[in-house]
């Protein structure tokens, strides 16, 4: 009886919404994005135009960096410099809980939408390797962190222009764009869990109750914030390498 | 749909062994839900419809089907809601369970898992006699205990409901809900994270959300239940640092799992 199943019933849904267009925008955002992320990692160029730093070549390690942040890689590294540091947050984004929601249904078709039949045979989810790798979501979060930490700082060099302080149109992109990513880091499941959602008794933690109480708030809008912080890196990045390229003229607003 | 139009519902009939779609003309009226339909076919062209339902008011669980492929409680469900998806309308039993006969599905596999676990074990009382905890600290429990057991987010997990040979090693959502109201609870002292990995099977959640998508109930199973419970099985399992941490403070170190009850 535990094993048994149930109604014989002639297709792999009775569903007669479009339930695939649930997964179109997911495949043409997240296809997108890594198209456009390859794009910009192997073109090596055009990610400074002072004083803005791309997202994607941020925190800037190596010396052949346009825009240096911190000298640790040499001359020897003779790779994109964006290689040293965007796997940490590619890496969040892959292991992270809602994306993973949104790529297993429209990639892996497990399920393709709510009662609609999986399409791989064989399922063990994330038990075996490789998606028992998830578990190291944590991780990607601390590291995550670090380079929100780097961000802000561009943000703030987003200030600082040859002839003193000034904002421009790219000041408020990256302004906005760091809002973005922290909101989306600081609503992550491993951040609410680490903030105060492994206490069982709050009464004798009330600074991680309190914690945990503001993360939970945020974590509400995850998935929202997910798709418009990645969508943000990516028009930051566009938006700087238009006007390193010489296509786009930045104004001065202030 | 207008009242007084007549519609088609197909419904499946059959039972265990074998099972078709048949089509009944049904006249509607105002207000009607999906399990008005259905008596109303019962009452006057096929007596013999097996369904089960009870209190008609979203609160005893027991009237789970399927409505245009939607695992949704038939009693909670207005015609109007779904009719916008075209005539004919069809109503199958739950997917993932045996059937009895026509829409009465056999659930009791979802009454094996609950004996797997553990019952609420809280700590020993205060020296008054007396067992104290906060508002604040069981809120977050709360929003499980209303589940109604209708086992739609059980039926619409396609862990099991498209790959039925992880029954055995997987209790579902509904069950990490229940879990999670144990595990969290400031009281109790089960230590369940090993038999939550382990007899549970939380690592074939792969998080799709279709659980959280179908509750009647609107328990946020998914972000407030499974995603938390997972967390906690890294801290025991997958976290080299905390791992590392226990080794050398012995403090936060798993003691034996709390054993299911015995039958
Ligand atoms: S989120 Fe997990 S438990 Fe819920 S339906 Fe999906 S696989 Fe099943
Ligand atoms: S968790 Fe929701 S869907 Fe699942 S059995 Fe309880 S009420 Fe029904
Ligand atoms: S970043 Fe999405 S859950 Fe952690
Ligand atoms: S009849 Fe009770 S929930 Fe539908």
């Amino acid at each position: 009886m535990m094993a048994d199943t149930g109604a014989a019933l002639p297709a792999a849904t009775l569903r007669r919404d479009p339930w695939w267009l649930e997964i179109l925008p997911t495949i043409a955002l997240l296809g997108g994005f890594t198209l456009y992320a390859l794009y910009v990692i192997f073109v090596n160029n055009h990610y400074y135009a002072e004083p803005y730093l791309s997202p994607f070549y941020s925190p800037c390690l190596a010396a052949q960096c346009q825009h240096l942040t911190l000298p640790l890689v040499g001359r020897w590294w003779t790779l994109s410099p964006a290689l040293l540091v965007l796997w940490a947050p590619l890496g969040f984004r892959a292991t992270c809980y809602y994306y993973r929601k949104a790529y297993y249904r429209a990639f892996f078709w497990a399920p393709p939408a709510c009662a609609v039949r999986d399409l791989p045979k064989a399922y063990a989810g994330e038990t075996r390797f490789p998606f028992l790798f998830q578990n190291v979501h944590r991780y990607f979060f601390y590291l995550a962190v670090i380079v929100v930490l780097f961000l802000w700082w561009d943000a703030l060099l987003a200030f600082r222009f040859p002839q003193g302080v000034g904002v421009g149109v790219g000041t408020l992109v990256m302004l906005a764009n760091i809002l973005l990513l922290s909101a989306y880091t600081f609503s992550c499941h491993s951040c609410r869990h680490v903030c105060g959602g492994h206490v069982d008794a709050f009464s004798r933690a009330g600074l991680r109750h309190r914690l945990w109480e503001a993360v939970s708030r945020l974590n509400e809008r995850h998935g929202a914030v997910a798709w418009a912080s990645m969508i943000s890196v990516a028009l930051t990045d566009l938006y700087i390498r238009l006007v390193a390229m010489g296509v786009l003229h930045d104004i001065r607003i202030l | 749909m207008n009242a007084g139009e007549e519609i088609t519902l197909r419904v499946w009939r059959g039972d265990a062994a074998a099972g078709r779609l048949v089509d009944y003309r049904v006249r509607t009226a105002e207000g009607m839900v999906v399990l008005d339909a259905l008596r109303a076919i019962q009452a006057t062209q096929a007596p013999d419809l097996a369904m089960r339902w009870n209190c008609k008011a979203g609160k005893c669980g027991s009237c789970s089907a399927e409505v245009n492929g939607h695992p949704r409680l038939t009693c909670m469900t207005r015609l109007t809601e779904v009719a916008g998806e075209g005539n004919p309308l069809t109503v199958a039993p739950m997917r993932a369970f045996p059937v009895v006969k026509d829409l009465v599905t056999d659930v009791s596999w979802n009454y094996e898992k609950a004996k797997e676990i553990p019952p609420f074990s809280p700590a020993p009382r205060d020296p008054d006699g007396r067992r104290r905890m906060y508002q604040h600290e069981v809120e977050r429990v709360q929003e499980f205990r209303k589940c109604i057991e209708c086992f739609l987010c059980q039926d619409v997990c396609h862990v099991i409901r498209d790959h039925p040979e992880n029954k055995p090693k997987f209790a579902g959502p509904r069950f990490f809900v229940l879990l999670a109201a144990y595990e969290m609870h400031p009281l109790d002292t089960a230590n369940r994270v090993e038999q939550i990995r382990q007899d549970a099977g939380i690592g074939f959640c792969n998080i799709t959300k279709c659980c959280t998508e179908v509750c009647p109930e609107g328990i946020h199973i998914t972000d407030n239940a499974i995603i938390p419970l997972k967390e906690r099985v890294v801290d025991q399992h997958y976290d080299p640092v905390l791992w590392l941490w226990r080794k050398l403070t012995g403090r936060g170190k798993t003691s034996a799992a709390t054993p299911p009850p015995s039958r």
